[in-house]
């Protein structure tokens, strides 16, 4: 039974000032309709220019569940195809990056394509001639996707032919962008390796949202974190220096103060960042060399500066994290309402010493791995989450914590850090870009079937 | 003296203690500076400068032991239990002389919580070394089959 399909007001009706309705992870038509409005109306991350560094280079991708292919034509420009033949529909890339040489070849009937999209060549042509194959789309080659930006080598696309503009989309959101990049005494980041890559049996909001939920750390990770620092005190003997690990795992366990003043920003359109004074990876020891390098490039005041923003997660709304100071991406992928693919990448500072993709890398793997203990606290909150929410008994999440009424939405502001606000700015977004095309597609905007 | 047999004793012994959950035992089998690898790329050389899924000192491996029996580990209640199958080891080197031993055992592992059960295959690579009497572990790497595949949670030792 279709409860929420062209009807505007029912998907509001989810979301409200600070609850929102558990149908928004569990129920599949919310899911359905995720992927046909909110993913095509969103920007949505698929990749980084570093990894189409050659012509004829290509990278796949699913933006929602549409799998589209990137490609590096040999003028250098950056193109976005639909990963389908025209012919038939056959995928044209099948492995996650590669090198296509001058031409995409599909498989099936060697229909080829320039590495622009546009069609190359048919083999046994003259069979379509007089057929009226010129005016058909299957002519103009791939089916291209015109909204792309890539913004310093990050590769954004929207799917919809309309909607809001990425400048106005992302705002100042892409500070933390900048500042990652900015670490980089080149200003460059390269993508070296594969992504780790973990299953998730949960919807893939839990995700977006723990990214900002800083009263769980202390709690959820107990276990991991928490032994993490007893271990070390009992076996640390005469030994000073904090091993790299336990610098990484020891700031999880800080206390609810630390998150409350470290500060959440928010922004427009459901983007917004924990650790807006300090935050966990405030505290990582100097590597040698770096500072110096850094200096060099940007002079001395730049340099602390770019170096003394430390913040800890930024969600670029609907789906990806960005952790600036440790240079990872993680792009939460809806597969189902209930099973979500994290594929967590790690940016090489192009230019730095070792040493920081060493720890960058560490890091990726202590907490973001199917082999990581953090990673095992936190999926199994969202499994638990993911079945409590079956019961009818209390049927909204709850995102209370330190609301004020009357608190405007797409606004930016700094606020308490432990605020449950981020999760309600990610809420309004969701129903706003959920809707959105849904509206026009009614005679009487806002009025749907009861 | 160490033969291909004590080698071969000891790779299924490691399992063994791994399997009925002896945890210290296990432990106890580690050299000091010892690693645990699990690569994330085809004949990976480098777990430093590039992606793994684990590679942990004794320290770290102390400290997954001990989580699995605190009283805040929800991800273990209920608890986790496993059980390797292995092929007979393959001795690569045995050479107590230069003191390098080197077995690759195939096999197939199961992790079971509650009702759910996953399986992997791959190969485990022991690079052992001779202190006083006994074997010890320097090097234990797993090269999962599927690597690159995205895995649910892994949360014993494989
Ligand atoms: S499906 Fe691609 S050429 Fe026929
Ligand atoms: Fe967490």
């Amino acid at each position: 039974m279709a409860k929420y399909e062209n009807n505007p007001r029912a998907i509001r009706g989810l979301v409200r000032e600070a609850e929102v309705h558990r149908d928004v992870y569990v129920d599949p038509e919310v899911f359905e309709l995720e992927m046909e409005h909110l993913f095509p109306n969103s920007w949505i991350y698929v990749g980084h220019a570093s990894q189409l560094s050659k012509p004829g280079d290509f990278i796949t991708a699913n933006i929602g569940r549409q799998p589209v292919v990137a490609s590096r034509h040999s003028d250098g420009a950056i193109h976005l195809f639909y990963n389908r033949c025209p012919h038939k529909g056959v995928k044209i890339a099948s492995e996650p990056c590669g090198n296509t040489g001058k031409f995409f070849r599909c498989p099936y009937h060697a229909w080829s394509f320039k590495t622009d999209g546009s069609l190359l060549a048919i083999p046994l042509k003259k069979g379509y001639e007089g057929t009226g194959f010129a005016e058909t789309q299957a002519n103009d080659g791939l089916s291209k996707i015109k909204n792309v930006v890539i913004y310093r080598d990050f590769i954004f696309a929207r799917l919809s032919e309309h909607g809001v503009a990425f400048e106005d989309y992302f705002g100042d959101s892409l500070s933390t962008i900048d500042n990652m990049t900015d670490r980089s005494p080149q200003g460059k980041l390269a993508v070296e390796a594969a992504p780790i890559r973990y299953m998730h049996t949960c919807n893939w909001k839990m995700l977006v949202e723990n990214q900002t939920d800083t009263c769980h750390p202390m709690v959820a990770h107990e276990s991991s974190a928490g032994t993490a620092i007893k271990v070390w005190q009992r076996e640390q003997g005469d030994s000073t220096e904090k091993p790299m690990a336990v610098q990484l795992y020891g700031p999880f366990m800080s206390p609810y103060e630390f998150y409350e003043q470290s500060g959440i920003r928010i922004w427009p359109n459901g983007h917004g960042h924990t650790g807006v004074n300090n935050s966990i990876h405030s505290n990582y020891s100097d590597i040698e060399g770096y500072l110096g390098q850094m200096v060099a490039a940007y002079g001395e005041t730049r340099a602390h500066e770019i170096l003394g923003e430390v913040r800890h997660n930024t969600v670029y709304f609907p789906n990806i994290m960005v952790k600036g100071a440790v240079q990872i991406l993680r792009n939460f992928i809806p597969i189902a309402v209930d099973r979500t693919l994290v594929e967590s990448w790690v940016y090489r500072l192009v230019g730095a010493p070792d040493k920081l993709y060493e720890r960058a890398l560490m890091y990726n793997r202590f907490i973001n791995a199917p082999t990581s203990i953090v990673g095992h606290d936190d999926l199994e909150m969202y499994e638990r989450a993911q079945e409590g929410l079956k019961t009818n008994g209390n049927q909204w999440v709850n995102l209370r914590r330190l609301y004020e009424s009357g608190e405007e939405p797409d606004v930016t502001a700094v606020i308490n850090g432990t605020s449950e606000r981020q999760m309600r700015n990610q809420f309004h977004a969701w129903a706003k870009y959920m809707t959105m095309d849904m509206d026009k597609n009614l005679d009487q905007p806002g009025e749907a079937a009861e | 003296m160490i033969s291909e047999n004590t080698i071969t004793d000891f790779v299924y012994r490691e399992a063994d203690l791994l399997d009925t959950m002896q945890w210290q035992a296990w432990l106890d089998l580690f050299h000091p500076e010892a690693r645990y690898w699990m690569p994330l790329e085809w004949q990976q050389q480098d777990p430093v400068l590039q992606p793994s899924l684990m590679y942990e000192d004794l320290l770290l491996m102390k400290v997954r032991i001990e989580r699995l029996a605190g009283e805040r580990t929800f991800s273990q209640k209920p608890k986790s239990r496993c059980h390797h199958l292995l092929q007979a080891p393959q001795i690569l080197a045995c050479d107590p002389a230069a003191g390098i031993f080197k077995a690759r055992t195939s096999f197939i592992y199961t992790e079971t919580r509650g009702d759910a059960l996953e399986r992997f295959s791959g190969w485990a690579s022991h690079d052992l070394v001779q202190v006083g009497d006994e074997l010890k572990i320097k090097l234990k790497r797993i090269d999962l089959v599927n690597f690159d595949a995205p895995f649910g949670n892994i949360q014993l030792f494989m």
